[in-house]
């Protein structure tokens, strides 16, 4: 277990030197940039090459990479070219922001799904299924953007429960700790800095669990329907072993399986839906920060960056998937 | 937003199981790197090129076909995409009026703040330019199949490009070209449109089809290498081979043909998550950026968005077109994949 | 069965009933916290629109920066409220001799600095003399407005820069600082008033080093003056700038030397989308936005909220680029400007209180030609004189950009779409070309000149005509085809020399005269005013064209 950790490790480092280079050459091969973004109508050509040459721009690529890599042997992944800020703080404050809002997600569509999904296979036919079933069709068909669209005008504009958008209220005075305001809370024992976190959370949560909350709702069903129909399983009921037995020890133990894997699968997904989430909620987390970091001027330091934590992220989730599927079930092996 | 679809979403109709598939490909070779996550979406699409692989073409079909004309929701879905296909043709006689005209009725009284609303010639009232809105959105149907259809038919070909090549060939090709794909499979679709998006150096609707297209293409490539893979062992493959016809011939004349079922069913799916990703690019600012064109994720994801408090049809009507629409291609789509599911033949 | 899924009811009630209590009990805490007694005390929060860059207003040139900067420093002099005209700040009064080169300052007594320093003639030349001497190619990219007026510094970076404006600054005595310039330049005394020429602690910019922008790789570091100890004399002090929540906290500054700032706490809350500015101020979380949309303008006056709307001070235009042969031809330019039906164009997509541009500056500015030739719309008129230029079959590509927003342009893809349908009905080919605002549209524009027509605009920093015409025609831009209207940049020049009020005020009125009939680089479009909105309980805040809001006489409740 321990050798294929590491190797999988050594492999993410090979993955991430090639990963940054092409990224490195690709982002400066992009009409536009930093200099045009930060000179705005008032470029001329002299402040044009004065930035220009500020920034390093004007050397050749090979130069300019081969002094990124040499930083980023210090840990230095540069700074961002809008704010300044070095560009480890600035993925610091986004990233909690997001794993927050998806962690959130998740808890939705698993809390949901699992129980929906498998409600739905044990009433099969019948009402209950097919409104779980027309229901997780519309999820999945529903522009996210426009569900996120709605559920504000309904609940902030008309009904006032939650607020529109932020992670906070102004004026709630929060320790930041961990950039996990819910979790900060909890920890300095700011309950009312937890509560009003969590009443911003809400409607984000929901709007971006509709997704994983259909998908997860067909694959527990459907794996439910195929482990009902498992020996094992008539062989249990024959033997007239109680129900709370036969779901915890053999439909849930074994229907679960996938449904695993899809949950793994289902955090690429969510980055997805998060880029619309938090662009209709002002939720200040990485999908707004690559979105702002395209369209707000190429901000490169940035941008590089979280390219390179994207892989980062996928390769350890995948890796705590297939850990978590070794202890699932005993008989797959991770080799 | 693809990767929902692409799931195992085993019908309504599923009886058996076969849990083995997910289990035997963790035994199997491991994964390494990047690529795994796309582990289960590879299995999903090997399940479904295998399904057409251990037959000939013709009986299948046609079992297919049979099963899937009982299959009550496949044919809502059917009935929705016919019906959008139909007023899709047909919208230049539908549509009262020209979708790009503005009308000085119209334009008279509107103001940034302000749409004139239904009239009798103009039965849902005027757009954010004083067009005819109704003419746009029945001119839309058609907009947006060309950017569903399209996107999804060069996902499709080059998709079937790759996979044909690599399962033709198999060996470092193979190797090579599956590495790739595993990569794509793994990023986040809607992530990495943008990305096109922003890489492509003008916006255009042709940036908008080509990054919904390339989203696509690994899904397709997978597909079609599987059901190769799975086609090389199979009796028809084999006897053609016995009897000495050229590899090529036998892949284009055998194992193609075969493999396209699979393909077909998995592209009407992903028409319904095209024309959703089109409408999610519109909205973040990086769709087509010409308005004229009337297509309904544009509509939606730019006026709809601008003028939702001063005209909230303008984001309702497009946004129920594309919910119906990709409803359809969903429940259709399912229904074909459930319909040559080796599994609900038995 | 029946009783597990019992459980899973109460399990699933018990989830929500947290999620509900909690947000009851956050919802009620608000209440208690959002109070204040009326008129004096009390919290302002803001929405702005944007990220500023940092708090040190030399590097900055962006309206979200200046916003905060504006509420803690003070420059020399200042506009009124609500005008684009002067008015004594730092300065009580200000000359200059007959050649416009000394300035001289009578500065007002007994100002101090946050940190308890004195404002004084020294302060002002050590600010004066900290820009002119600024090192390192990082540091002087970023002084946009410093080499906009000044032009070069003691050491230029780079070449072409120019030679510097500024030669020295001496004071004479506490209360009087003189200011010598190598040459006049227009500007002066309005560039006075920029925000970015703000008079900062000089014992602050020196104890945090705030020269020092560090070039890390491809990105600068701004010291720790401009990130966290900015130190101004304006009304409100800096308290922090919490990324994460995204709020910049300002205290009232208790020793000001001006009107007092009535709130005891300002909170700039920065929220870029411009649907959820207006929500959050329904939702009462904030008490005024600035840029709503357009078209949410009417609803929220509607609803009892203030909408203020600044006179506008800008100018949207759309430009020829003459490398085009055929619009070298100024039949063909004068064709254009005659089938753009502008009027329509105004009342169907202007924000509430746009005017059809005439001139390439708003009326309030000194130079302003009452008699200028107008282009009324003529489809006739444009015809003719397309066919006496024998350009009937014209085809252009019309670059307009996409992703932004910006005042004078709040949504470009529909201007151009009503722009594009107008050349059309006259026999034009239009071959719109959309490229994004920061990924090469502006590049491909100024820099490339790929274009034959555009859409670009400006909002003016300061009351003087060379910042608008002087900025777009002063000289040859790549633009406009890089074209030698040498006759054009003659008569900017002099104009922008003239010192005396009344030859400068009949040298510029010329200009825009020749503009418009002999020269039309470009068709002007609009002014298009954009606005401010605050609740209905909040008192004294004066919309100012240049966006120069100041908070301090702000009340809430």
């Amino acid at each position: 277990m321990l050798r294929v950790i590491v190797r999988r490790l050594l492999q993410l480092v090979v993955t991430l030197i090639g990963l940054s280079a092409l990224v490195f050459v690709w982002l400066r091969n992009l009409p536009g940039g930093p200099v045009e973004a930060l000179l705005g109508e008032r470029a001329t050509p002299e402040r044009r090459a004065l930035l220009t040459k500020a920034l390093g721009y004007d050397q050749p690529i090979l130069v300019q990479y081969a002094k990124f890599m040499q930083r980023l042997l210090t840990g230095d992944f540069g700074n961002s070219i809008r704010s300044g800020d070095p560009v480890t703080e600035v993925i610091g404050r986004a990233f909690p922001a997001t794993v927050e809002l998806a962690a959130a997600a998740m808890i939705i569509a698993i809390g949901l799904g699992v129980p929906l999904g498998y409600l739905a296979a044990r009433h099969r036919g019948r009402l209950l299924d097919n409104l779980s079933i027309g229901g997780t069709l519309l999820g999945i068909s529903i522009p996210i953007f426009f569900l996120g669209y709605l559920l504000k005008d309904v609940f902030t504009q008309n009904m006032h429960w939650f607020p529109p958008s932020g992670r906070i209220s102004t004026g709630v005075d929060n320790t930041d700790v961990t950039g996990f305001f819910v979790l900060d809370g909890l920890l300095t024992r700011e309950f009312d800095a937890t509560g009003d976190a969590l009443w911003h959370l809400i409607l984000p949560a929901i709007t971006l669990a509709t997704i994983p909350l259909a998908v997860i709702v067909r694959i527990t069903r459907a794996s439910v329907l195929d482990v009902l129909n498992e020996d094992y399983v008539r062989t249990a009921e024959a033997k007239g072993l109680r129900h709370k037995t036969i779901r915890g020890r053999h439909i849930l133990r074994n229907g679960l399986l996938p449904v695993v894997t899809t949950i793994g699968l289902q955090t690429g997904a969510l980055l997805s839906g998060a880029v619309l989430t938090e662009r209709v909620y002002n939720w200040g987390g990485l999908g707004t920060l690559i979105y702002d970091s395209i369209s707000g001027g190429r901000d490169y330091p940035v941008l590089q960056a979280l390219i390179l934590l994207a892989a980062l992220v996928f390769v350890l989730v995948n890796l705590l998937v297939d850990l978590s599927y070794a202890f699932i079930d005993p008989r797959v092996r991770v080799r | 937003m693809s990767d929902p679809i692409i799931q195992p979403m085993v019908g309504p109709q599923r009886e058996s199981v076969d849990p083995s598939s997910v289990t035997e490909k963790r035994e199997g070779t491991l994964p390494r790197g990047i690529d795994r996550l796309g582990e289960r979406k590879r299995a999903r699409l090997e399940q479904l090129a295998q399904a057409t692989a251990d037959q000939g073409g013709v009986s299948l079909v046609r079992d297919a076909l049979r099963r899937l004309r009982r299959n009550p929701t496949a044919m809502v879905g059917a009935g929705i995409v016919a019906l959008f296909v139909l007023v899709a043709i047909f919208a230049p006689l539908l549509a009262p009026h020209d979708p790009a005209q503005r009308f000085d009725e119209l334009t008279k009284n509107l103001t940034v703040d302000s749409i004139p609303g239904a009239s009798s010639e103009f039965p849902l009232g005027s757009d954010p330019l004083g067009r005819d809105f109704l003419s746009r959105m029945i001119h839309g149907s058609r907009q947006t199949l060309f950017v569903g259809v399209l996107a999804t038919l060069i996902g499709l070909i080059l998709g079937v490009l790759v996979g044909a090549l690599a399962g033709a060939f198999g060996g470092w090709v193979d190797n090579i070209l599956m590495r790739f794909t595993d990569v794509m499979l793994a990023l986040p679709a809607l992530l990495l449109a943008i990305s096109l998006v922003a890489l492509a150096s003008r916006s255009s609707q042709w940036t908008v089809i080509f990054a919904v297209a390339i989203v696509n293409v690994p899904i397709f490539a997978r597909l079609l290498r599987g059901s190769m893979l799975a086609q090389r062992e199979s009796d028809h493959v084999l006897a053609a081979r016995a009897l000495g016809v050229k590899r090529g011939a036998i892949v284009l004349r055998h194992m193609l043909p075969n493999a396209m079922t699979a393909v077909i069913v998995q592209a009407t799916l992903t028409l319904s998550t095209a024309i959703l990703e089109a409408a999610s690019l519109s909205f973040l600012g990086l769709g087509d950026p010409d308005i004229n064109r009337a297509e309904w994720g544009l509509m939606l994801g730019v006026d709809g968005q601008r003028y939702f408090e001063v005209r909230p049809e303008l984001a309702y009507f497009p946004a129920l077109a594309i919910i119906v629409v990709a409803l359809g291609f969903t429940l259709l789509g399912e229904g074909m994949r459930e319909a040559i599911d080796p599994k609900s033949r038995r | 069965m029946q009783a597990s899924r019992l459980k899973t009811a109460v399990a699933l009630a018990a989830v929500a009933a947290l999620a509900v209590g909690a947000s009851g009990c956050a919802k009620s805490d608000r209440d208690e916290d959002g109070g204040g007694d009326a008129k004096t005390g009390g919290t302002f929060v803001f929405a702005g629109a944007g990220d500023p860059k940092n708090f040190d207003p030399i590097f900055n040139d962006d309206g979200e920066s200046f916003r905060p900067i504006r509420q803690m420093y003070d420059t020399l002099v200042q506009n009124k409220p609500g005008t684009a005209e002067l008015q004594g700040a730092l300065a009580e009064s200000w000359e200059h001799d007959p050649e416009g080169k000394v300035w001289t300052f009578k500065l007002r007594k007994g100002v101090k600095f946050h940190d308890g320093t004195d404002f004084n003639a020294a302060a002002v030349c050590f600010n004066f003399d900290r820009w002119f001497n600024m090192k390192g190619a990082a540091a002087q990219s970023q002084m946009i407005y410093y080499s906009d007026v000044f032009g070069g510094f003691a050491k230029n970076e780079a070449e072409g820069v120019g030679d510097p404006v500024y030669n020295k600054c001496e004071a004479k005595d506490d209360g009087t600082a003189v200011v010598t310039m190598n040459q006049y330049k227009g500007a002066f005394p309005g560039a006075f008033a920029l925000t970015a020429l703000s008079i900062a602690s000089p014992d602050a910019l020196k104890k945090y080093d705030a020269d020092a922008v560090k070039q890390n790789g491809d990105s600068f570091e701004y010291s720790a003056f401009a990130n966290e100890h900015p130190v101004g004399t304006g009304p409100f002090k800096f308290v922090g700038w919490d990324k994460a929540k995204g709020e910049i906290t300002l205290d009232r500054n208790p020793d000001y030397w001006g009107e007092k700032a009535k709130v005891d706490k300002l909170v700039i809350k920065i929220i870029k989308d411009e649907n959820t500015r207006k929500q959050e101020l329904r939702a009462g979380t904030v008490q005024g936005i600035d840029f709503p949309a357009p078209a949410d303008r009417k609803a929220l006056s509607g609803e009892g909220y203030q909408v203020l709307d600044r006179p506008a001070f800008n100018i949207l235009y759309l430009g020829f680029n003459q490398k085009n042969p055929k619009l070298k031809d100024l039949k063909v330019r004068q064709a254009i400007a005659y089938a753009l039906n502008r009027q329509q164009l105004v009342q169907t997509k202007g924000p509430g209180g746009t005017k059809v541009a005439d001139e390439f500056m708003p009326d309030t500015v000194l130079g302003y030609a009452q008699d200028v030739q107008k282009y009324e719309y003529s489809v006739d008129k444009a015809k003719q004189l397309l066919k006496e230029a024998g350009a009937e079959n014209l085809t252009l590509n019309f670059y307009y950009p996409t992703d932004v927003s910006r005042p004078y342009m709040p949504n470009p893809q529909e201007i151009f779409t009503v722009l594009a349908n107008d050349l059309q009905a006259v026999g034009i080919k239009v071959n719109g070309v959309a490229r994004p605002w920061n990924g090469g549209y502006k590049d491909d524009v100024q820099q490339f000149g790929k274009h034959d027509l555009h859409l670009l605009g400006w909002t003016g920093d300061y009351n003087d005509p060379g910042n608008f015409v002087g900025t777009f025609f002063g000289r040859g831009k790549v633009e406009f085809g890089d074209q030698a209207m040498t006759e054009m940049f003659e008569a900017i020049g002099k104009a922008d020399s003239t010192v005396d009020e009344a030859g400068k005020k009949t040298a510029w009125e010329q200009v825009n005269r020749d503009i418009a009939a002999k020269w039309l680089p470009a068709v002007p479009v609009w002014h298009a005013p954009p606005a401010i909105v605050v609740t209905k309980d909040v008192k004294g805040l004066v919309a100012s064209p240049l966006t120069d809001e100041r908070f301090n006489t702000v009340s809430v409740g």
